[in-house]
């Protein structure tokens, strides 16, 4: 997944979270950046014409920037329950932040042909937890 | 600004190679699944689909050794193999054959590709020699991108 699409989906879940545009600290925050690099991606989103930025009440990403970002949304769901339905990965949430960057949209979509995941993904991902609310770790997963 | 973050230790590394390996034996089983259930191949795809599956044999094979050297397990096909079972769709044409084997091997072609980056990118030391490691990423690389070439060319002569 890019660095573009990391942050549509970073905002897209601050937005979900706050029910309110998005400010460039807590997007931040989100992603682990300073608040001058965020404010630099956001820029180039808004270039894009992916989300608008209003100076002091935040970030509204845009009809096409929400697609990409549940898009997005959906890449992460599917890359954390291939690591817990397929590889039983125990922290397989701090693993996917780790490897959605080199996990490509089209990788996930192989994936996605052998695991199980519900028709309304992304719309069950819990934003507070950073998981989908409809997937139960198992206590026996192991690493 | 890029949150694209490198390969940074022996167990991430292992993960990125074990996801190698499952995604050598999606593309393994869908292509037998596709020999076993359609009777009447068309064309040349009989010869595509067995070269497939000798493929990503070998690929995983190759992946699974630099998992051993990493002192990890690897991901066993028997595991995989009913997951594929259980979503695959029977009754298909050419074109749903063809497009699907067109996939499988430009997934794996990417899978490699970000996967030689993301090393590339990292200064972190591995415990296996990091020129075999990118030696034998970028041959099966090499292979999976020679692997798209020949269906594309299927593709064409269909045309």
């Amino acid at each position: 997944m890019n660095t573009a699409d990391q942050y549509l989906k970073a905002i897209y879940l601050v937005q979900q979270q706050t029910d309110e545009p998005a400010s460039t600290g807590r997007i931040a925050d989100r992603l682990g950046v300073s608040p001058a690099s965020a404010n630099e991606m956001v820029g180039k989103l808004q270039e894009r014409g992916l989300a608008d930025h209003e100076k002091y009440k935040g970030v509204t990403l845009t009809d096409e920037g929400i697609r990409q970002a549940r898009e997005a949304l959906r890449t992460y769901c599917i890359i954390e329950r291939f690591l817990l339905q397929v590889l039983e990965v125990e922290e397989f949430r701090a693993e996917a932040r780790q490897l959605e960057s080199v996990i490509d949209e089209t990788v996930a979509e192989r994936l996605d042909t052998i695991i199980e995941r519900e028709p309304q993904c992304p719309d069950c991902f819990d934003a507070e937890n950073d998981v989908c609310e409809l997937l139960e770790a198992d206590p026996e997963a192991s690493d | 600004m890029s949150l694209r973050q490198p390969v940074s230790s022996d167990h991430q590394l292992a993960r990125l190679l074990q996801i190698g390996v499952v995604l050598q034996e999606v593309v393994e089983a869908r292509a037998r699944k596709h020999l076993e259930s359609t009777d009447d191949l068309e064309g040349d795809l009989e010869p595509l689909l067995e070269a497939a599956v000798e493929r990503a044999n070998s690929h995983r094979e190759r992946l699974e050794t630099l998992i051993e050297d990493l002192e990890a397990d690897s991901v066993a096909y028997e595991d995989i193999e009913p997951l594929v079972e259980a979503q695959y769709q029977a009754d298909q044409d050419f074109d749903d054959i063809i497009y699907d084997q067109l996939c499988n091997a430009e997934t794996a072609y990417k899978f490699l590709d970000d996967l030689v980056g993301a090393i590339e990118e990292s200064d972190a030391s591995f415990g296996v020699d990091r020129q075999h490691l990118r030696t034998v990423l970028e041959e099966l690389r090499e292979a999976e991108a020679n692997g798209v070439e020949a269906v594309t060319d299927l593709m064409e002569e269909r045309e």
